[in-house]
């Protein structure tokens, strides 16, 4: 079996009277594409940033390896060795290109452009490095995100849905890339309602509803599973096949 | 002295012709600023050439902290103010004379980063306007100390130790300190921008959060910049108060010096080396010839705020940055800004191109149809 490189361990988390994370429990095996997914609001971002140190866990533990970050600071996490993008992109418009990539940089002054330069040209927007970052288009902007976190080479990387909001070409541009690194030995947790994006890339997948983890395994178990089936249809629905749109089964 | 994008962190390149151009008229207006005392010997006008100095100096160690971290501070003055009184109390103390004065300047410089470090661990907790509030309390703090202590010599403040100095060419000595000031400020304001530290600083501008997750120590970089920022300040402080002689509390401790070093950094261009700089060149003269010309007091002060608001509407971004967004439009006309080659290209911004299920789902919170759809799909 794999070495586990991220593991959370019954974490809660509660924003008010909502509980976002309930004795949520995941592990991520070393060198392998993980998925995390489930319907809207069950807590995948939630657990992103408790992982990443933007919110803290009001009880639970989150390891790297071996190492307890749990309520780390985002810097001392990202040091680390884990790398995230943002649901919605997150980069620095008034910088250019080139600049965003520099922010993440643990290298010298002249190394450190260099492979910047290098990731540009891997995710395929080397064209753009001294453009003003603000300039991007919406796609452009998460290659950059996924560009600007790998250049510090962490150890595992968050996407959080880096297939969201783009089309379908960029998509495929995306997952290819993914898939490239990942054979490289490059480690990913991916959150994402592509399903096709997901059961493509993933070899394992976790299900969370309402901050608990209600399913893991392969793509294939996953998909069939019953309790997933419920979260994501609802178990009125999958009890009591109501009349569906025809435009959606066209 | 570049405010082009992709200014900072520039690889090592060879110089090219609008590199040496720039050169040759920084060379040029640095040989005229030197020159001055002897072109206009007068000292009306070396009095304008050491407030206009003073100011440039202050105002670009205000941006150096403000302009690049985004943290509008409001409560400068009380490094200001601060610098001053150190060198005055210190030279009263210590029974410092005449020229030996001068050598008290980085005690001033000192006074000022000292008091920023307990000002900044409480301050840069906060943001935006709860930050600006913060520093306007502090700084009220500060003026009222200088009231109510007793080595501050009350309402009456502090006078400096006389030099014995010609009046024809009194201001001379004054105006190269304040130059030397100035160009020394501009000189780390220009090599901060184009610093590791200095991107960070601009990161933490456009976006704290994202920064942290990048590995920035957003604390750390601020609060060095505020301390950077309070030494200059403290000791152009300390050289404007022993060219005044004296410093009262609501001298020292001024709110308008911290409205008019906003001013020069708005006017010019927030954030950039040279706007606080051409900033300051425009209002500080301005103002000492309204203050000298109209003998209502008020009067610059109100064409301060006038100003202020003229800027706001015609340059929001400032002289600089708008005058050079102008620039590249002239030079880039007829031609597309960015270049499309690849892939990411063509993706259609978020905000125009049709939302997918999946943008949907997260966005509309999960609707029943777009939940039967990712059931569908798995």
């Amino acid at each position: 079996m794999s070495n586990v490189l991220l593991r959370t361990e019954g974490v809660n988390k509660s924003y008010g009277g909502v509980r976002a994370l309930d004795m949520c429990t995941i592990e991520v095996a070393e060198g392998t594409v993980a998925g995390l997914i489930g319907p809207n609001g069950s807590g995948k971002t939630t657990l992103f940033n408790v992982i990443t140190g933007y919110a803290k866990a009001d009880a639970g533990e989150v390891y790297l390896a071996d190492r307890r970050i749990t309520n780390s600071a985002p810097d001392k996490v990202f040091a680390l060795g884990i790398g995230r993008t943002f649901q919605l992109t997150r980069i620095f418009p008034s910088l250019t290109v080139m600049e965003n990539m520099l922010v993440a940089s643990r290298h010298s002054r002249t190394g450190a452009r260099r492979q910047a330069m290098d990731q540009l040209e891997f995710v395929g927007i080397a064209g753009h490095h001294a453009e003003l970052a603000g300039t991007l288009s919406y796609g452009q902007r998460k290659l950059l995100e996924l560009a600007y976190v790998l250049v510090a080479d962490p150890a595992i990387v968050l996407l959080d849905e880096p297939a969201g909001g783009v089309n379908l070409s960029l998509v495929n541009h995306i997952a290819a890339r993914i898939r490239e690194l990942n054979a490289a030995g490059k480690t990913f947790l991916i959150v994402e309602h592509n399903m096709e994006f997901v059961m493509g890339l993933c070899a394992e997948i976790t299900v969370l509803d309402s901050g608990t983890v209600v399913a893991a395994g392969p793509p294939d178990i996953v998909r069939t599973d019953r309790r997933v089936l419920d979260a994501y249809l609802g178990e009125d629905i999958v009890d009591e096949p109501g009349p569906v749109d025809p435009a959606e089964d066209a | 002295m570049s405010e082009s994008p992709g200014a900072g962190l520039r690889g090592r390149s060879r110089l090219g012709g609008p590199d040496i151009v720039r050169i040759a008229f920084l060379v040029a207006l640095l040989a005229v600023a030197l020159a001055f005392p002897v072109l206009f010997p007068s000292p009306v006008a070396t009095n304008y050439g050491v407030f206009t100095l003073v100011f440039v100096a202050v105002a670009s160690a205000w941006n150096v902290f403000s302009g690049f971290s985004g943290y509008i501070s409001l409560g400068h003055a009380v490094f200001f103010g601060s610098g001053a009184y150190a060198l005055g109390i210190a030279a009263r103390d210590w029974h410092v004379t005449g020229v030996a004065t001068f050598g008290l300047l980085p005690l001033s410089a000192a006074v000022g980063a000292l008091i920023a470090v307990p000002f900044g661990l409480i301050a840069l907790r906060v943001r935006r306007h709860t930050f600006i509030v913060i520093t306007i309390a502090v700084f009220f703090i500060f003026q009222l100390m200088a009231y109510n202590f007793s080595f501050t010599g009350g309402s009456t403040g502090v006078d400096a130790p006389f030099l014995p100095w010609p009046a024809a060419t009194y201001n001379n000595p004054f105006y190269y300190i304040s130059l030397g000031c100035a160009v020394g400020m501009i000189a780390l304001a220009w090599l901060i921008r184009r610093s590791r530290f200095g991107l960070q600083l601009r990161a933490i501008r456009d976006d704290e959060d994202r920064a942290r997750g990048l590995g920035v120590h957003a604390m750390r970089v601020k609060l060095t910049a505020f301390v950077i920022s309070a030494a200059v300040t403290g000791l152009v402080g300390a050289v404007w108060f022993f060219y005044l002689t004296q410093v009262q509390p609501p001298s020292g401790f001024d709110p308008l010096f911290d409205l008019s070093v906003v001013l020069m950094a708005f006017l010019g261009g927030l954030g950039t080396v040279a706007g606080p700089v051409l900033g300051a060149l425009i209002i500080e003269p301005g103002q000492l010839y309204l203050t000298v010309t109209f003998t209502n007091g008020y009067f610059s002060e109100i064409l301060l705020g006038a100003l202020f608001l003229v800027a706001v509407l015609l340059v929001p971004r400032g002289i600089i940055p708008t005058g050079g967004e102008y620039l590249r439009r002239l030079t880039t006309r007829g031609r597309s800004a960015i270049p499309a080659a690849n892939p990411a290209s063509q993706s259609a911004p978020a905000s125009t191109g049709p939302r997918s299920d999946e943008g949907a789902m997260r966005e509309g919170g999960a609707s029943k149809g777009a939940r039967r759809r990712a059931g569908k799909a798995l």
